[in-house]
């Protein structure tokens, strides 16, 4: 997908460097993700992928000793500008590298964002869980049993069902952290077409370890490797060996990670 | 091969047979001890059963005690304990269950959580009567309760504390992380992840901790006997306010202080009160093994 007119800016990170105690976990990373495009982010393990997006939902401030330094601008204004990080969040939907099904039934689970936003009418709510579940592609497979556990889910049907609740809250942003780590292929495929749909909602970062999925699905592409933010540009770019790195073309063609 | 020396590979080695031995050795020496432990259970119940046994009636449960307590029932001191019993927990299980979400689930680790973490642990380990001397000092004087169920309640439930807040503090903590950050991710504040996810899932665990709690509360006698229980009082309590009998007292009154009473009554009464004990006590197990079967991960 190439943009002809420059596109706005959805999130905007400047000089973002993260801390755990002493150990460095990001350093300096500038970049802009762009509104209704997938921004990849690949990079081995132990890149800081994962505190990065913490820091978006500002969920640093649970883990101790974790420190963040550096200017994130989302939606035009600073992070440290909104005063309510519970608005924040609930502007942001977040999937986590292993199902997190709440011990919940699947109608709940769904429900649930909705009702702590404040939601109480039934029916409202019901037209909700179906087009969070219809958009998640798991409402055909769910629509019978909606007062079962959503914990007792199989694990790919539970990874569409954090996807209907992250969509839930109604999101700009959703991220993805490594959602496809507990999922079979075929439903990874399947999330991965609900992406490409929902690109047009909303923005989505997408985390992933598996370097052909931010080929199939990213507009543009961050690796970052130990910390830094190696390197970034349109995926097409990159994965067509227009690199600025020799690290990147290594990574990107498995010679190490 | 063939003109090799046949070697059999799974003969057994000097070493696997010692081993072995080792093995079954360790095995019946701990399984002794266990069955070690079953003993004195089962003595203390045969023998209660025994001579207490007969003394078990309808009367016996449901009359005052007469003729200086050498006959007549135990109706008085048996809901006595009723009383103290749920004035105790009335107190101890909101301020306890409070604590514990405020240390499981608000509180930073500072040497401020730290020093509360020492200062429960201490509670836990003062003996029972230096817990009623305090009850005595606070409640009935300092507080002017006078000698009441509410003082002996309340040091009760002091004592008791420390397991109430320990043992819910260990059911909030058993919930996983992962669910308290996937509800917090959606912009939920800590109570209203607290109320929908935490609580739900660990109210099995807390009201197991507090029924075990009633069973102890029950038996105990030094923390009541200075600040509300009765040496003999053959009327039923009306407030918070009145003294009464308890169970527990009216066991150690009628088995040492009290002359030519006749050998089955003490028997009788510790009978009582251990089969309340033991009631409660399958209660709790009965009740957990139905939550743990609705258990929703």
């Amino acid at each position: 997908m190439v943009n002809t007119n420059k596109p706005s800016v959805k999130l905007k990170v400047s000089n973002l460097s993260i801390n755990y105690g002493e150990a460095s976990a990001l350093r300096d990373v500038n970049l802009d993700v762009y509104e209704n495009e997938i921004f990849g982010i690949i990079g081995p393990a132990n890149s800081g992928k994962t505190s990065f997006l913490k820091t978006i939902n500002r969920m640093d401030i649970f883990t101790p000793g974790m420190k963040v330094v550096g200017d994130i601008i989302f939606n035009g204004t600073s992070l440290d500008q909104w005063r309510n990080v519970y608005a924040l969040r609930s502007r942001i939907g977040v999937v986590f590298p292993l199902p997190v099904g709440l011990p919940l039934t699947i109608y709940e689970n769904v429900a649930l964002a909705p009702r702590l936003a404040g939601v109480k009418n039934r029916t409202e709510l019901d037209i909700i869980v179906e087009r969070c579940l219809t958009r998640a592609a798991l409402w055909d497979e769910v629509k019978d049993r909606l007062d079962s556990l959503g914990s007792m889910l199989s694990g790919g049907q539970q990874q569409r069902l954090t996807i209907a609740r992250a969509l839930s809250q109604e999101p700009d942003l959703l991220m993805l952290d490594e959602f496809s780590i507990a999922v079979d292929p075929v439903t990874t495929m399947r999330i991965e077409d609900v992406l490409k749909e929902l690109k047009h909602e909303m923005t989505i970062i997408l985390v992933t370890n598996l370097v052909q999925q931010a080929y199939r699905l990213a507009d543009r592409t961050a690796f970052f490797l130990m910390g830094d933010c190696v390197e970034m540009g349109n995926t097409e770019d990159l994965f067509s060996g227009n690199v600025q790195d020799e690290r990147t073309r290594d990574y990107i063609e498995g010679r190490f990670g | 091969m063939s003109n090799s020396p046949e070697i059999n590979i799974f003969a057994e080695s000097e070493l696997n047979i010692s081993n072995k031995k080792t093995e079954g050795l360790f095995r019946i020496l701990y399984m002794m001890m266990t069955w070690l432990l079953i003993l004195p259970v089962a003595t203390i119940l045969a023998i209660l059963v025994y001579k207490g046994g007969p003394m078990i009636s309808f009367e016996f449960l449901f009359s005052n005690p007469i003729k200086g307590m050498t006959a007549g029932g135990i109706f008085p001191a048996l809901i006595g304990t009723v009383w103290l019993v749920s004035v105790a927990l009335l107190f101890s299980v909101p301020l306890g269950v409070a604590a514990a979400i405020y240390l499981s689930e608000y509180a930073k680790d500072n040497w401020f959580t730290r020093m509360i973490n020492l200062a429960i642990i201490n509670l836990a380990g003062v003996p029972s009567i230096v817990h009623a001397l305090f009850g005595v000092g606070a409640f009935v004087l300092f507080f002017g309760f006078g000698t009441s169920i509410l003082a002996a309640s309340l040091t009760l439930g002091i004592m008791t504390l420390p397991v109430v807040i320990v043992s819910s503090y260990e059911s909030l903590q058993a919930v996983p992380m992962a669910f308290r950050e996937a509800c917090w991710s959606m912009g939920a504040t800590r109570w209203q992840t607290i109320r929908r996810i935490v609580l739900p899932n660990s109210v099995s665990g807390i009201l197991t901790g507090v029924i075990l709690e009633v069973s102890r509360t029950t038996g105990e006698t030094a923390p009541i006997m200075f600040t509300g229980a009765a040496f003999f009082l053959p009327y039923l309590p009306e407030s918070v306010f009145d003294q009464t009998m308890a169970l527990s007292l009216h066991l150690f009154v009628v088995s040492t202080q009290v002359p030519h009473v006749p050998e089955g009554l003490p028997y009788g009464v510790a009978l009582v009160l251990i089969g309340m004990v033991l009631t409660m006590n399958a209660a709790s197990i009965a009740f957990r093994t139905y939550l743990r079967g609705r258990k929703k991960w």
